[in-house]
Order: C-alpha cells, then structure tokens, then sequence
C-alpha cells in the first residue's frame, strides 16, 4: 500500500512537543479531578480534588498565555486558519477512503501540518472550547468575589454547567485524537512524531500554495 | 536574527512564568502543616486565661453571720454589692421578657412564649418553671435574688439546711442546738464559698431546661460539666477548659448571647476590630477567615456558619429528646399514672407527659439563620393543617446575615384550642395542674386565665417544632466535616436546602445525559472506525 519512498522531516519544534504534552498531562488531571468534584467518584476526596483542579487550572492558564504567544510570535497562527478546501476530501478519506488503502489527501508536510479537518477542530477548541473552559473555570473559582467585581448576576449554576459541558466536549475530542494518532502510516507513528518532533512523511508531495507554510512567509518578512 | 531574540524572550518568559506558580494557591498535599491563623488568633485573644480575685468571701464579717433563709443571704451580697440587684433585675435571666418585643404580645417565659415541652410558664404561675427562676423560692418575680444559684460554688440543699436549722433552733435539747450550730456552719460555709459562674452554675438550669438533662437543647448537657476536649475543644477540661462566661462575657450581669428574636451580636466583627464586642461569635476570637489561605475553606464563611462543619453531631455523651408527644400523655393502669423506661434509662412514656424518644450522637438539620430565632406566642394564629413552628430560625439564602446553620429540632404534639386556632398553655404542675387531675380542658382553662387568654374548651392536637441552634459541643478540628460531607449525592447534609448550586451535590441531568451519550458515541464510532480498519486491512493483504 504505500508504494511512496519515506522520508523523515523535523515536523515539531521543542516547544511545541512540550506545550503538547504539558497540555495532555493538565487536562488529564483537570478531567479527573473535575470529574470527581462534579461528583461522579470518589478518588483522593472532595477537598484534594478541588485544590489540584484550582491548581492545575492556574498553571493551564500561565501556560495557555505562553501558547498565545508563541502562536503569534511565531506566525503558527496561520496554520489554524479554517479552509473549506480539500476538507470535504479528507472527510470522504476517513470515512471511506481509509477503508480502501487510499492516500491521505493532504499528508502532513513541513509548514502545513494541519489537515483542513484538523484546522477546523484545532481552531475550535484553541480559540473556542478552551477559551470558554477558562473563562468559566476562572468565574467558578472567584465566586466569591463576584459581588464585589460587580458580577452579581452571574449564576454559579450556569458557570459550572458551561464549564461542565465543555468537560465532556473535550473529552470527546480527546478520546477522537488518541484514537486519530493510530491512522498514520503505522499505529504509532504520529504519537513518536509528538515525542521526537520528526514524522515520517512521503517523499515528494509538493505543499500546495494555499497550505503554505507561515513560517516561510513569516521569515520572509522579518529576516 | 530577530526570530533567536525573540526565541530567548520567549524561554525567559517561559522560566518566569514556571516560577510564578509558586504564587498559585498550593494544594495541601505540597503545604507543610502550619497553624491555621483563626487559631493562631484565638490563641492570642485567650492568653491571660485564669482571672484571679482578690476577695477571699469567707473574712467578710457580712458573711459570717448567721443566716436564717436565703434572702438574708442576699441582702448580706448586697450590703456590698449594692448595685448587683439592679443590674440583674434589668437582665432577660430575671424578667424572663424578651425586651425587644411588643409589649402586647410579649416573648419570654414571662411572657406568651411556648415550646413543645411543658409548653408554657403561665405568666411564672407554674411553680415548676420557677425552680429555674434565680430567686430563692418558686414564687417568680416577687422572690428575692438569689446570688448563690449563679455564684455559689458549692451546692447545698437549701430548703433542707434553713428548715433543719429552724427547727434546731427552737428546740431546747443541747445536743439539738449543736445540730442547728452546725447546719449553720454548712450554711455559712456555701455562702461564703462565692466565684464567677463556672460551668457547673450555669448548667443547673440550661443543661436540665424541660424537666430534665438533656431534654432541650442536644449541644447543652451535664456532660458538659466536666468535658474533654473531644466533646467541646473550648470547654474541654484537657483543651483551654474555658467556663461558659468565657465567651458569654458579661457586662453589668448582662451575660452575653441570643434573646429570642435579638441575635446574640448583630456584626461579625473580631476582637481585633473592636475589643470591647463580647466574645459570643465565633469570629470574635477566630476572625473570619480563620483558615489557611490554601483552600477554599475561607469563601464559605460568608454563607456557611462555622458550626455547620464544627458541630458535626451533637448529643455525644448524654442523650437529647427529640419528640414528645402530649397526646398520649393520661393513661393508666390500674387507675394509677405510670412510666416506661427505654433505652438509654429514658422515659418514653409518661402518664404525666406523654410520649417521648431520645436519641444520641445526632446528626443537626441545616438551615438558613441571620441570628434570630422566631418564636410563637400563645396569642398567634396557628394554621393546625400544617407542622407548627413554635420557634424557627430568620434567614434565607438571599439574606446577606444569613448563613447555614445547624440546628437541633425538637418535634412533638401538643393541644391547640380549635376555635381560637391558638396553641393552648395547660397549666401543669400544683394540685390544680395536669400532672395531678389528668383533665386537659381544666388546666388549660386554668392555664390560660394566668395568661388572661380566650379557652373556647375544644381541643385538639397538633404537630409542632422547636429548634436550638447547635452552637457548644464544637470539636476538635480532626473531627469537623470533611467537604464530602456536603459536597456530595444523594447523601448531602445539606439536601434539604435549596435554591442554588453546589458543586458535587447538584447537576443537571439533561447536561450529563447528553454529556456521557457524545462521550459514549464517539467512543463507539471509533470502536467501530477501528473495526472497519482492521476488517478492510485484512482483506487487501487476502488479495
């Protein structure tokens, strides 16, 4: 099936790899201890689970800010941008075309490592999902203070059922992603990829001009 | 160039950024074990703990005399203490009035005030409520103070030792008069033997308040008398062993603490914001943020008493009553009033009073409480369809004084008048009182001419509820609430209360149904996703 010679190119930069990581490791603890302060099971009790989860929170945010930053700084912004190209493509691949040994549509190259679907589901949850899972989780953890901020009209019951809902949205997406990282080339190569930051890609796919990496434009303009 | 630069910025930011977690609320799991500042406080605001007196009673020639009755007792008191009746006949422990109610429908014992145990004072015409009257005989009001049932430090049976020493006195047989010398002796030797009020004063009333221990209150009890600091971490004899006026501070004989519908300090304030606030509320000793800063325990303070977590059951040693029912109260066998004793070598049944359970190491109900209790008077319209609140914390969740609180409540049954609609008020004891003639329409009739109310002549009974605020009894901080215990379902001890959302107690359904069914779904299109990989996979290497 694939007949195309490999190569390995440098697909993920140190940060990158360790903001991924540091993210699945957060939002791990954030889910299991907010899982069992929503009541769902007792684990290292009410008290501990709410500590770790404020803790975890507010170390999510310091690294989230950094992640803003290096997003921008760095021109990566631009591989979140939503396209409708080829996404109707990649769609019709996992759900058809995966089954027949077809290619991936648009393979993961150096400066375009998102697909249009993963554009689309990375914008969202960057710009969307987690956003409101911390603008609630920061809400939920000053209620107290929320009079005096002159936020009186807020409803605890609202904030936790947002943020809760969110919880489960983001552990669908989690359990999709793992499951997602098994449909490379072979079933691990994306999460080594992840680890070493080099991804084994097909020799000889030209990155489509539309797809062009930031990062090209990005040097361009500042060198 | 620019993109290295903006590289080192970045790893510089990133390293601060790390170290600035140290700011970040610790879990406790990372915290040393250190002094919660509420304690640390209260530690400070208790230091000089034992006041000292320089009067030694016994070298005053006032009390040496030979005392015939109590009253002459405390006339000796006032020749010094020439302002002490005074103050105390302003006080609520003299009047038995609620000041601060309308003067036609007055509270207090004294007043219409009613409870669901021997139901009323009858305007201090019942003799047995007197006996915890602090004057020298049953006769209310109208008898002399007496000092020694809160100054006394060593009991005597009064009655006894002034009526043996009359009649040794009158009589002519030596051996006789030495008896009289020395019930006198023993008489002298009480009076002298004055101090504060400790534990033991105080609880000759409060802790046997409804006729006997424990039948009231459920945190008050004789085995608060001498407690360790496992039943009361204040009180306990092995902890800061603290006497009641510790924190009930007393200014002219004005003891410090809830009357009826007037909480017992109106501002939560700590002694460090104004030292002169009496020392009845928690906060005045432990501030109101008593906790390590850590954990969320401060942000309940302002919505959650501090009883409600360090009151977690009262009743710990001795058992508290928690129903009496007077309509079974009049039955007899062989014509004759009987009693049966239950568990705990408690009545649960009397002729004379009726039905009763006891229960220990009671769990408190939680409710909303701003400070002040109210009360039902003998004068109140009762709608008897409905569970009548005889005495019902103030409070709601949108109230800003208003916090959970924990309470005991006493439930039981007792006559109404059905025409009136108005809770009756037997009289009991006497010979004209229930306990002798067991006619219910008789001693209400007698019961409510004391109090100058309407009897129609019918009645009924009805269901009704007291409540105590569980305040004493505090344990010790290793056995004050977990969050679980709250913070939970279905088991919450806070279910009754509504009207908000607690974390770990409260959901909404719908969010979880359809929360768990997006989870399950797509944990099943993967499932099958994979299946279909392995299944087509397969075939092509058939091929």
């Amino acid at each position: 099936m694939h007949s195309m010679k490999m190569i390995t190119t440098y697909l993920y930069s140190r940060y990158e790899r360790f903001w991924h990581w540091l993210q699945m490791a957060l939002i791990f603890l954030l889910l299991i201890t907010g899982l069992e302060v929503h009541g769902l099971y007792s684990l290292m009790g009410f008290e501990q689970a709410v500590n770790i989860h404020n803790f975890v929170g507010i170390t999510w945010l310091i690294a989230f800010a950094f992640f803003v930053f290096w997003v921008f700084t760095t021109g990566e912004w631009k591989q979140y941008v939503p396209t409708t190209k080829k996404l109707f493509a990649v769609i019709r691949y996992y759900s058809f075309g995966i089954f027949k040994g077809e290619l991936h549509p648009v393979p993961k190259r150096k400066g375009a490592k998102h697909n249009p679907l993963q554009r689309l589901t990375y914008l969202s949850l960057a710009a969307m999902l987690l956003p409101i899972q911390m603008v609630t989780g920061v809400f939920y953890w000053t209620y107290n203070s929320w009079e005096t901020w002159g936020l009186g009209f807020l409803s605890l019951k609202v904030v936790a059922l947002i943020h809760l809902a969110g919880a489960f949205f983001i552990l669908t997406f989690i359990i999709v992603h793992v499951y997602m990282t098994t449909t490379g080339h072979s079933i691990f190569a994306h999460i080594k990829a992840m680890i070493t930051g080099w991804e084994e890609i097909e020799e000889g796919v030209e990155i489509e001009d539309w797809e062009k990496a930031s990062r090209k434009q990005f040097s361009e303009t500042v060198s | 160039m620019m993109r290295k630069k903006l590289r080192q910025y970045f790893i510089v930011l990133l390293l601060l950024g790390m170290c600035s977690l140290v700011f970040v609320p610790m879990p406790s799991f990372a915290k040393q074990e250190q002094e919660a500042p509420g304690l640390e406080l209260a530690r400070q605001a208790v230091k000089a703990e034992r006041k000292t007196t320089t009067a030694d009673h016994s070298q005053f020639k006032a009390l040496q005399q030979a005392f015939a009755s109590g009253p002459e007792i405390s006339k000796a008191c006032m020749s010094c203490h020439t302002k002490a009746a005074d103050q105390l006949k302003k006080t609520l422990h003299w009047t038995w009035l609620d000041p601060n109610s309308p003067k036609n429908n007055q509270k207090g014992k004294a007043g219409y005030s009613l409870n669901n145990f021997c139901i009323s004072a009858n305007g201090t015409h019942d003799h047995h409520c007197n006996e915890c009257h602090i004057g020298w005989n049953a006769e209310g009001k109208k008898a002399e103070i007496d000092c020694l049932r809160c100054h006394g430090q060593k009991k005597i049976n009064w009655e006894e030792a002034f009526e043996d020493y009359e009649y040794f006195m009158e009589s002519n047989d030596p051996e006789e008069k030495a008896l009289a010398k020395e019930v006198q002796a023993e008489i002298q030797e009480a009076a002298q033997s004055v101090g504060r009020p400790t534990r033991k004063n105080c609880g000759s009333c409060h802790f046997s308040g409804g006729g006997g221990d424990g039948v009231k209150h459920g945190d008050l009890d004789p085995s608060l008398i001498n407690p360790n600091r496992q039943l009361d971490v204040h009180m306990g004899y092995d902890g800061r062993d603290f006497e009641c006026i510790r924190c009930h501070t007393t200014i002219a004989h004005r003891v410090a603490g809830r009357i009826y519908g007037t909480p017992a300090s109106k501002t939560r304030q700590s002694l460090l914001e104004h030292d002169l606030e009496p020392k009845i509320m928690c906060e005045s000793c432990h501030s109101d943020k008593p906790h390590k800063s850590s954990g969320k325990m401060n942000d309940h303070t302002d919505k959650v008493a501090c009883q409600a977590c360090h009151v977690p059951k009262i009743a710990k040693i001795l058992p508290v009553q928690t129903w009496w029912d007077w309509s079974k109260a009049g039955k007899k066998k062989d014509g004759k009033p009987y009693d049966i004793i239950g568990p705990f070598g408690k009545p649960v049944y009397q002729s004379t009073r009726g039905e009763t359970r006891w229960e220990k190491n009671v769990i408190p109900k939680y409710l909303w409480f701003n400070g002040s209790i109210q009360g039902a008077t003998a004068k109140d319209i009762i709608d008897p369809s409905k569970l009548v609140k005889l005495a019902w914390p103030d409070g709601n969740r949108n109230d800003k004084n208003a916090r959970i609180f924990p309470f005991n409540i006493h439930s039981g049954k007792q006559p109404y008048d059905t025409v009136n609609k108005t809770m009756a008020t037997p009289l009991l004891s006497g010979g004209q009182g229930y306990w002798s003639t067991f006619d219910w329409k008789d001693s209400i009739e007698r019961g409510a001419k004391y109090l100058n109310l309407p009897f129609s002549g019918k009645i009924d009974f009805v269901e009704t509820a007291y409540v105590f605020p569980s305040t004493h009894m505090v344990a010790p901080k290793e056995d004050a609430l977990e969050c679980s215990q709250c913070h939970t379902r279905p088991s919450s001890r806070l279910a009754n209360l509504t009207g908000f959302y607690m974390p770990g107690r409260d959901r909404l359904k719908l969010i979880d149904i359809a929360g768990w069914a997006i989870v399950l779904c797509s944990f099943g299109g993967i499932v099958l996703h994979a299946l279909g990989r392995i299944f087509t996979n397969g075939r092509k290497k058939e091929e």
